[in-house]
C-alpha cells in the first residue's frame, strides 16, 4: 500500500504494522465488514417484510391459512436458530434445484436421491455448471440471507402479531361501526397503529440480528470470522512476508470490540428513535416525557 | 443389526462409549435417532452445569450492579454489557484462541482448550450476565413495601436479604429466567462449531445431525429428528420450571397466582 513497504523484513514497530494492516488481504477482511453491513441492511427489511405476512396470515379468519401463520411463529421459536441456518441452507439448495428440474427437464427417469447423492439434470442445476466464479459466490450469499430472512421472520411475526393484539380493540370496533371492512380496518387503523407497541419488540430484535451476523460464517459466506481465523493463524515466513505467530486471539478481540461497539451506537440510536415515537403518546413513556417538561 | 444393538453400540459415543467408528454408509434412521440422542447428552451437561453456576454468579453481579458502591455498580454493568454486546459465538472463538495462547504459556490451562471446560466457562459467564440483567431488572420492581415491612419487623444485612429480598425478586424474575434457560439450551449448539474441537468425534447433537446431512446430502431426515429432540428438552425445562414457579409463588392468594406465562421471542 505504501511506498516504504517493498521490503517488510527491513521494517520494525509502527511502520511494519502499517504495513501488514493494508496487505491484500486485510482489504479483503475489511470488506467482509461491509458484507456484514449488506447482509444486515437487505436482511432486516426482508425479515420485516416476512414477519408482517406471517403476523397478518396468523390473523386470518381463513384456517389453514391461519394454521400456517402460527405454525410459522412457533416452530421456528423452540428450535436451535442454528440448527436452522443449517437446515435452511441445504433445503432451499436442493428445493430450487428440484423445481428447476421438474420444469425443465420433464422427462428424466432417474430418481433425484440416489443413495446418498442428490442428482438433477444439467440443465437444473443452481449456479450453472458453467457460471463464474462470483455467481457461485453471490448465490451463496443470497441463499444464507434468505435464510436469514426466513428464521427472523418468525421472530419478527411474534413481535408484530403481539404487537396487532395491542392495539386497543375500541379502535377496531369503532372503524367496524363506521361500515369498514375487514380489510378497510385491517389497513387504515390497526397498521398504522401498531408500530409504536412493536417498536421495542423490534428493536430488541434488531440487536438479536446483529449478533447472529457472525452465523453468516456456518452458511459458507466468506465473512469476518473466516478472514479472522486466516488472517489470525500463525504466519510462515515461507509463504507470506509478514511472518508472525498465533494472533487468532486478537482478531477475535478486534471483532468482539466491533460488536460492542455496533451494538452500544444501535442502542443509542434506537433510544432517540423510541423518545421521538412516545413524544406525546398517551402512554407511560409519554407521560413521564410530559412531566420533565414542566 | 437390529435397533437395539445400534443403541447399544452407539447410545454413548458422544462420551467415547461404545463402537468407535461412526456408520459410514447406509444410515438407518436408528441410527441418526440413537447418535444425535447421544449427542443431546452434551447439551444437556453444558445447559445443566452452566445455569447452575450461572445462577449465583447472576445474584452476585445483580446485587453488584444494584449496589451504592461505584465501583461495584460499573464493574457489574460492564460485565452486563461485555457479555450481552457481542455475539456468544464471537465469544466462544476468543475464549478458545485465548485459552491456547495462554497453555503455550501456563500448561496448567491444557483442560481448557477442551470443550467440556472451556466452552462450559464462557457459557456460565454468559449465562450469568444475562441473568444478572434479569435479576436487576426484579430488584428494581421489588415492592417498596415488601423491604418498608422487613425493615419494621428489624430485618437487617443478611437475613433481609435471604428471608425478604431474594426470595421476591426470584419469584419476578421466574418467568424471564424460564426464557433464559431454554435460549442457554439452545445455545449450547453453538459449542462445536466455534473452535472448539470435537475430540474423538464425540460432539453434541447438532454436531452429529450435521453430520448426517453432510454424508447423505439430505437435511430433511437428521434435523427434524433435532427438532424433535429440543422441543421436547424445551418442554421438560418449561415443566421442571413451573414447578419451581409453583413453589416460590405458594404463599400468594390464590387469585392472584398466575401460571407461568412465558414468551419466547428472543435469541441471543
Amino acid at each position: 500500500m505504501f511506498s516504504y513497504c517493498a521490503d517488510p523484513s527491513t521494517l520494525t514497530g509502527l511502520t511494519w504494522l502499517s504495513c501488514y494492516l493494508t496487505t491484500g488481504k486485510h482489504m479483503a477482511f475489511y470488506t467482509s465488514f461491509g458484507v456484514v453491513l449488506l447482509l444486515l441492511a437487505i436482511t432486516a427489511p426482508t425479515a420485516l417484510a416476512f414477519g408482517f405476512g406471517g403476523a397478518a396470515a396468523a390473523r386470518s379468519r381463513f384456517l389453514p391459512m391461519q394454521l400456517f401463520g402460527k405454525g410459522y411463529i412457533a416452530i421456528v421459536r423452540g428450535v436451535p436458530d442454528i440448527a436452522f441456518f443449517l437446515f435452511f441452507v441445504i433445503a432451499l439448495d436442493q428445493g430450487f434445484e428440484w423445481l428447476r428440474h421438474q420444469v425443465l427437464c420433464p422427462d428424466w427417469d432417474q430418481p433425484i436421491r440416489q443413495g446418498n447423492d442428490f442428482v438433477v439434470c444439467q440443465a437444473a442445476k443452481l449456479p450453472l455448471g458453467n457460471a463464474p466464479q462470483w455467481i457461485h459466490e453471490v448465490y451463496g450469499f443470497l441463499l444464507a440471507m434468505l435464510t436469514f430472512a426466513i428464521v427472523f421472520g418468525a421472530f419478527a411475526a411474534n413481535v408484530l402479531f403481539g404487537a396487532m393484539r395491542a392495539v386497543p380493540h375500541a379502535q377496531l370496533e369503532t372503524a367496524e361501526a363506521y361500515g369498514m371492512t375487514r380489510r378497510q380496518t385491517f389497513w387504515r387503523i390497526l397498521v398504522p397503529q401498531m408500530w409504536v407497541y412493536a417498536l421495542p419488540g423490534l428493536s430488541n430484535l434488531w440487536m438479536v440480528l446483529i449478533k447472529a451476523t457472525p452465523l453468516l460464517f456456518l452458511l459458507g459466506v466468506e465473512d469476518i470470522v473466516y478472514w479472522a481465523r486466516e488472517l489470525g493463524a500463525t504466519a510462515n515466513p515461507r509463504f507470506t512476508q509478514y511472518p508472525h505467530g498465533d494472533w487468532r486471539m486478537w482478531y477475535f478481540l478486534a471483532l468482539l470490540i466491533f460488536y460492542l461497539g455496533f451494538t452500544r451506537v444501535s442502542e443509542v440510536l434506537l433510544e432517540r428513535l423510541m423518545q421521538k415515537l412516545t413524544h406525546g403518546q398517551a402512554t407511560t413513556g409519554g407521560e413521564a416525557q410530559r412531566k420533565a417538561a414542566t | 443389526m437390529s435397533c437395539w444393538e445400534t443403541i447399544a453400540d452407539y447410545g454413548l459415543r458422544s462420551l467415547g462409549i461404545g463402537e468407535r467408528l461412526l456408520p459410514r454408509e447406509n444410515f438407518t434412521l436408528c441410527q441418526q435417532v440413537t447418535l444425535i440422542g447421544s449427542g443431546l447428552l452434551w447439551n444437556i451437561y453444558f445447559g445443566v452445569l452452566a445455569l447452575l453456576s450461572g445462577f449465583f454468579l447472576a445474584t452476585a453481579v445483580a446485587l453488584g450492579k444494584f449496589s451504592n458502591n461505584r465501583v461495584l455498580r460499573k464493574a457489574s454493568e460492564w460485565f452486563i454489557f461485555v457479555f450481552r454486546g457481542s455475539p456468544l459465538f464471537i465469544q466462544f472463538f476468543f475464549a478458545y484462541f485465548a485459552f491456547q495462547s495462554l497453555k503455550s504459556v501456563y500448561p496448567f490451562f491444557d483442560p481448557f482448550t477442551a470443550a467440556w471446560l472451556g466452552a462450559l466457562i464462557v457459557l456460565f459467564l454468559n449465562t450469568a450476565a444475562y441473568s444478572g440483567e434479569i435479576f436487576y431488572g426484579a430488584l428494581r420492581s421489588i415492592p417498596k413495601g415488601d423491604v418498608e415491612a422487613a425493615d419494621a419487623y428489624g430485618f437487617s444485612g443478611w437475613a433481609r436479604f435471604r428471608r425478604i429480598v431474594w426470595p421476591t425478586m426470584l419469584r419476578l424474575a421466574w418467568p424471564a429466567y424460564t426464557n433464559e434457560a431454554i435460549f442457554l439450551f439452545h445455545a449450547t449448539t453453538l459449542v462445536f462449531f466455534s473452535g472448539f474441537p470435537a475430540w474423538q468425534q464425540r460432539g453434541d447433537a447438532l454436531y452429529y445431525a450435521s453430520y448426517f446431512a453432510d454424508k447423505t446430502f439430505n437435511p430433511f431426515v437428521p434435523y427434524p429428528i433435532l427438532a424433535g429432540y429440543f422441543i421436547l428438552l424445551t418442554l421438560l425445562i418449561i415443566a421442571i420450571f413451573g414447578l419451581i414457579n409453583k413453589r416460590l409463588n405458594r404463599h400468594l392468594p390464590q387469585a392472584a397466582k398466575r401460571g407461568l406465562k412465558f414468551r419466547m421471542n428472543l435469541i441471543r
